[in-house]
Order: C-alpha cells, then structure tokens, then sequence
C-alpha cells in the first residue's frame, strides 16, 4: 500500500525539531531512520502524520565516552553500533543485539532512538539498555529531562516520552573490570523478531537480567536476579519463568515462550561461565 | 498547514550518476519515485514494509530498503538502482555468475539480491557461506532455494580475490 503523510519538514537541529512539532498541532511525529515509521506508514496504520525528519541533525548521531558514562547519540545507526570501537569496550551487549536485529539494509538506517522510541516488545535495544541501567535523554518545549530505562518503558509501543519531545540520547555505566554480557534469543528466521530473549549483565554488584519478547515492554526479571546473586541457577531459572506472563500468539503460545525463557537462562549462564548450569 | 511542513517536496539528487530533479508528495517512498517517476524499473517493489528485499538499492554508498525511505528524504543523495549498477559494469561478473548457476529464475528477486551482495562483495576478502546466507537473510527469493545464490556469491568472491592477489 502506499503512505499518506500529512507533510513532511526537514529539521536543522533540535531547536528548529522542537519548533515543527510544536506546530504540527499533535500530529507532528520524528522521522529518524524510518524503518519502523514508513513500514506502517506504507500499510497505513499511521496517516496524516506530519513528519519532522531529524535523520540529518549530525549532533544526534555518534557515541563518546563523557562524564564517566557512554553517550550514544539518538541517530547513531545499528550497524555504527555494530562497529563502533567504543561501544565495543563499554557495551558489548548492543554489540551482540546488532547481530540479531533484522537485516543488513534495514541496520544501515535504523537508529537506536528510533528503536527505543518505538518500543517494540520484541525489540533486543530496549532490553539492552534496561539490562545495562541506561538513562534515556529527552529534549523538549520545557528543556532536557532523564529519564531511567526502569521508568521509560509503559507498554507496547509506549514510552514516557511526552507530546513535543524528542530523544537525544542514551548514557550507560562505562564496563567496569569483570563485567560481563551475554545477549541469547531464539527467532524463527535471521532477523525476525525474537520468540523470546534474555540479556544478562554480571556486575561485582550482582546479576541483572532483562528479558524481551515476553510481555508488553522489557521485563527486569527481579526474582531472577536475587536468585542468581545467591548462586541459585535452577532458582533462577523457576523464579524467570514464574515472573514474567508471555502472551500468545500467532508466532509461539505463552507456554512455549515461557519454557524457551528459563533454557535461555540456562544456556546464558553457560556462556557466562563457561559452565554447565 | 503551517509554512514549514509541505505536502510536496522539492528535491535534487543524483541517480545512476545523473542529476534529477522531482517534485514528490510528502508519503512517497524512494521506490515509487525511481520506478513510477523516472520509468527506472529494474528495481523491484513488492512488501513495501521492509520484509522481502526486493527493493533493495544503494543510497550514498549503502545497501538501503527503497520502500523504507521516503523520496523526500533522498535530497542531494546518491542512488544507484540496477540499472546504473548495470551500465557501470560494477556487477558484471556477478550477473554472469547468477546466469552461469541459475540463480535466478522468475528473477524478481534479482535486482534486490544483486544490490545486497555488491555491498558484501565490496567489503572484500571471501565471506564463508554462513557470512553470506547472513548477508541475504533480508532477501526473500521464492524460487531459487537459494543455494545456487549463494554458489554464485561464493565464486565470484573467490574469482575477485584471486585477481586481487595475482
Ligand atoms: C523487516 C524488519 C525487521 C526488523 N527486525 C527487527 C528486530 O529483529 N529487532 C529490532 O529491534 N528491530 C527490528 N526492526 C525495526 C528496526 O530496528 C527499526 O530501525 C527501529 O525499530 C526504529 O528505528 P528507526 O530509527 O528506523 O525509527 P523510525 O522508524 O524513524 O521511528 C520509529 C518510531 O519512533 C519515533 N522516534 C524515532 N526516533 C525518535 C527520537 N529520536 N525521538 C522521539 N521519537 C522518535 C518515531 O516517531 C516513530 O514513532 C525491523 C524492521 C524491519 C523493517
Ligand atoms: S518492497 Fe521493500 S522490502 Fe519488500
Ligand atoms: S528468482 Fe523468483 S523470487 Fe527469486
């Protein structure tokens, strides 16, 4: 089917972003790498939109290492994810996600704002960042704002991102000595959504555990957490697959993708460990 | 409609090495523009959200979704589609190698996994058939099975290495 949009403007930099989408009368919506945004727009799930492109506002886009944190710029795409030397030190997590996240062509343009914005339920950025503790920042009419990974996503396609806004960008921890990240999902194809996913971070602090595809937004599987930290796998495993409630669907039944969830448990503490759990 | 948003964008950009100018609606995807404005129809559209690869085309040097990006946003950009991958010559011994192993055969596949696996190609050395099956995974052909593809990719990475170092 073919889009129809409302109009389109191509925004300078924030300031001029903010200004479209305070006079799109609320239909103003961001165009960043658009592989989300014009798939539904082509099928007609979204109209009339008025589209403020920011995909050129080169500010956006890039990774540093700033005040003792990773700063990912909003626009920075999946595949400079894929390769970027720092990213690789600090976030070997969004490194992994890459890998598993649709094809080639589509990570040359998507943007991980995009996909943090989005909020696909099934989408590996979201659940990486909340794994990694990341704060999301916000710009909009009234200044910045930050915003924790725990408190941005609300439900499908939901965020705590406000009328008028825009992500600029994600900062996460720099990797501390020992740390270590193993991203596991099970898809049908290379490059679909996953089934069911799970990221584990090991920290000197302790375990945390995000899981995707299993809920209406990324799960902090909690219980989990505690009982990895008490050296528990089989607890952890129980306690994974009692905590969260997977829907069903044309894809896998609810049951089928809380099991698949507790044997990716297993096989990421595998890799973690080297061990057999 | 405020004066900044338009509902038809002017654009400038260059195509198979040629300057083109187009005035385009507002939803009108980067595909549609090549093939329905500029008669350019080697490149295919079929999904159009993104699934089958048939679009595929080359934007500023990468492999890109045609049907993932708007007209608009292809201002002072530079596109290839078949045809000027075609005319360059760029792909020709690619092209030889998919007649030579059947790799096509309705051939609406084609246009797409070509632009894929020049980007592939381009990065040089001999990608494993694992690498490539990867690279691919994003373009649905319906009748191949794929294997005589990925032979085709395979000989001529391994027929560019050996000129390289010869
Ligand atoms: C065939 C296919 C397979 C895919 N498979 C996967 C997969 O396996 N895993 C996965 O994670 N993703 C997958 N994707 C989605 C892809 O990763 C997208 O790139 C991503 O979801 C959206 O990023 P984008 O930059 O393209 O955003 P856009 O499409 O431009 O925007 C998406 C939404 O976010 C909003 N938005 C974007 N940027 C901002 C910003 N900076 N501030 C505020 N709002 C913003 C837009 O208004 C829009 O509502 C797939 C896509 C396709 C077409
Ligand atoms: S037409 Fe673009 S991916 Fe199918
Ligand atoms: S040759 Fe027919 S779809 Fe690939």
């Amino acid at each position: 089917m073919k889009a129809l949009a409302g109009g389109y403007a191509r925004a300078r930099d924030v300031t001029h972003a903010l200004d479209l989408l305070a006079q799109a009368d609320g239909m103003g919506r961001v165009l960043a790498g658009g592989q989300s945004l014009i798939a539904a727009m082509n099928m007609r799930l979204s109209t009339g939109d008025m589209l403020v492109d920011i995909s050129r506002i080169a500010d956006l886009r890039g990774v540093a290492v700033e005040d003792g944190c990773l700063r990912i710029g909003a626009l920075t795409r999946h595949a400079d994810i894929g390769t970027d030397p720092l990213v690789a030190t600090h976030a070997p997590l969004l490194v992994q996600a890459v890998h598993h996240i649709a094809h080639a062509a589509i990570r040359n343009r998507g943007t991980i704002g995009g996909s943090l914005a989005h909020a696909d339920p099934a989408a590996e950025f979201p659940a990486c960042v909340l794994a990694l503790g990341g704060t999301i920042h916000l710009q909009g009419p009234e200044g910045v704002r930050q915003v924790a990974a725990e408190d941005f996503f609300v439900d499908v396609f939901e965020t705590a991102i406000e009328e008028g806004e825009i992500l600029t960008a994600i900062t996460l921890p720099l990797l501390e000595a020992g740390e270590r990240h193993v991203l596991i999902e099970t898809a049908r194809r290379s490059g679909d959504y996953a089934l069911a996913g799970l990221c584990v971070v090991k920290r000197a602090a302790g375990h945390r555990v995000t899981a995707f595809s299993v809920g209406p937004r990324p799960v902090l599987a909690m219980a989990a957490m505690e009982r990895l930290d008490a050296g528990d796998t089989a607890g952890a495993v129980d306690a994974l697959r009692a905590e969260i409630d997977p829907p069903s669907d044309t894809q896998a039944s609810a049951a089928y993708r809380r099991h698949l969830a507790g044997v990716l448990l297993t096989r990421a503490l595998h890799d973690l460990t080297g061990e057999t759990a | 409609m405020t004066e900044a948003f338009r509902d038809r964008i002017d654009i400038a950009l260059t195509v198979n090495g040629e300057a083109v100018e187009g005035r385009v609606p507002a939803g009108r995807h980067l595909i549609d523009f090549l093939r329905l404005d500029l008669g350019l129809t080697g490149s295919h559209a079929s999904c159009e959200h993104g699934v089958c690869g048939a679009c595929t085309i080359h934007v500023d040097g990468q492999a890109v979704r045609g049907c993932l990006m708007l007209a608009a946003q292809a201002d002072g950009a530079e596109v290839w589609t078949l045809e000027g991958l075609t005319e360059t010559g760029v792909i020709r011994d690619l092209q030889d190698a998919f007649v030579e192993r059947n790799a096509l055969q309705c051939g609406y596949c084609t246009p797409g996994m070509l632009a894929s696996i020049k980007e592939l190609l381009d990065m040089g050395g001999v990608p494993d058939r694992a690498t490539i099956r990867e690279h691919l995974s994003g373009n649905y052909c319906r009748c191949t099975g794929y294997e005589a593809i990925i032979d085709a990719v395979e000989s001529v990475a391994k027929a560019r290495a050996g000129e390289a170092a010869a």
